[in-house]
């Protein structure tokens, strides 16, 4: 029963790996954001506020043919980076990482800005006092202080990515070994004939992740907050 | 040593402040509420006042009509606040060493010195959390001290102690003041704490200067 094909092994291992980049690649953007967010005033900031949090209220679909708008080889993004980098993301696993990116974005900010506004302003103060620069005092303070919030929002937003569909196989489609995922190929086995065992294999490897997900972050927020408190 | 004039609009507290005092030690006295720890701030340079110029041991900090404003972080001026802030995620050591080591000194002599004088040696591996309110503050007096001070602002250090504690901190703070090499900017409420230390006292009431009285 348990025996993974070659194909549902490359599905499992491509989701873990778009997943992986994916979110490490949005981290520092989505740091900035939340930083931003939480700490200072601008114009247009509601509107920032609002766009981070889109592709969590819209259909993925949607979100899926923006990117495909923006970032597929004609969209003004896509054929720019492709000129300028040869970087391509259409029809190729560096645009289901893009579309995990995104799906992930908004856990991601939320809750690292969520964290970053409840570390104690004053211990930064402290730090300034005794001649630390902002920078400084982001790295040596505020970013220990907000550690725990940080790998909640990474855990929750890998989750995400990783059950991420609709974006995906709007974006970059359902191409195997390329961009077919996890959730795709469980899509795909449920629409042969006799796929059934294989969907019933990755749902449940699906499941394994999720929970292991779920129990590594709160072990892992535990263990910062108690190293951090002392 | 201190010249500080300072207007400044906090809320809905108007602060408008200006003393000058020559004293090594002067005392910042007045009711709580009464916008010491926001002449600290500024002095400290925690927020930028509308208006006014801050002058320590001769180094202007802040002017508004010259457009001087040096960063918290290049104004030499230490504080020990009245809740500690020490640095849950280090050690006593680590917080200690703050920030001498982002003036790139090592763990020297002074260091040792600054820890026997406190009576912190035992201290140095554990954790702020696990210290009495008043190793707490022995620790935040001896990481300002060991952070390069050119002028130290205490703010109320004692004034979250119970009884017991207060005269366990206060034969460090006397000896630290007796011997005071650098401006010291002394904040409390309580008259007999002040009394005994400072050469200048400064009164403050609802923002403005009520008195000053030179000893």
């Amino acid at each position: 029963m348990f025996s993974f094909s070659a194909e549902e092994i490359d599905a499992i291992r491509l989701s873990l790996w778009v997943a992986s980049i994916g979110i490490a690649a949005s981290l520092p953007l989505g740091m900035f954001v939340a930083y931003a967010l939480a700490r200072w005033r601008f114009p247009g900031k509601i509107l920032l506020d609002a766009l981070v949090h889109m592709p969590l209220v819209l259909p993925p679909v949607v979100t899926g043919y923006i990117l495909l708008l923006t970032f597929g080889r004609k969209g003004v993004i896509g054929a720019w980076l492709e000129q300028t980098f040869g970087i391509v993301f259409s029809f190729r696993w560096t645009g289901a990482a893009l579309a995990a990116a995104v799906m992930g974005f908004p856990l991601m900010v939320r809750a690292i800005r969520l964290s970053l506004e409840s570390t104690d302003r004053r211990l930064e103060d402290a730090s300034r006092t005794l001649g630390a620069s902002g920078l400084t005092t982001f790295f040596l303070v505020t970013l220990p202080l907000a550690l725990p919030g940080i790998i909640a929002g990474l855990v929750l937003a890998f989750a995400k990515a990783l059950g991420e569909f609709g974006a995906t196989i709007t974006f970059v489609s359902n191409i195997p070994g390329e961009t077919r995922t996890l959730p795709a190929a469980i899509y795909t086995f449920t629409q042969v004939p006799g796929g059934d065992a294989g969907a019933f294999r990755l749902a449940a490897v699906a499941m394994v992740i999720a929970l292991a997900a779920l129990v590594i972050s709160e072990v892992l927020a535990r263990k910062t907050a108690a190293r951090i408190e002392g | 040593m201190f010249d500080v004039s300072v207007k400044a609009l906090l809320g809905e507290f108007d602060l408008d402040v200006s003393f000058r005092s020559e004293s090594m030690v002067t005392a910042l006295s007045g009711p709580s509420g009464s916008g010491k720890s926001s002449i600290v701030a500024a002095i400290a340079g925690l927020y930028r006042p509308a208006q006014g110029r801050i002058v320590v041991n001769g180094k202007t900090l802040f002017d508004s009509e010259r457009r001087i404003d040096l960063p918290a972080n290049k104004r030499g001026v230490r504080v020990v606040f009245q809740e500690s802030r020490l640095f849950p995620h280090f050690t006593v050591a680590q917080n200690l060493m703050f920030g001498r080591w982002l003036a790139g000194k090592k763990r020297d002599r002074q260091f040792d010195e600054v820890v026997s004088l406190l009576g912190i040696e035992t201290l140095l591996a554990r954790r702020p959390r696990k210290l009495s309110g008043g190793e707490r503050q022995r620790v935040a007096i001896g990481r300002a001290l060991l952070a390069e001070p050119k002028a130290l602002l205490l703010d109320e250090p004692l004034a979250s102690l119970d009884a017991g504690r207060k005269n366990e901190i206060i034969p460090y703070l006397s000896q630290l003041v007796a011997n005071a090499r650098i401006p010291i900017l002394y904040v409390s409420h309580a008259r007999d704490e002040i009394e005994r230390m400072a050469q200048t006292i400064v009164k403050i009431d609802s923002g403005r200067m009520t008195e000053i009285e030179r000893r």
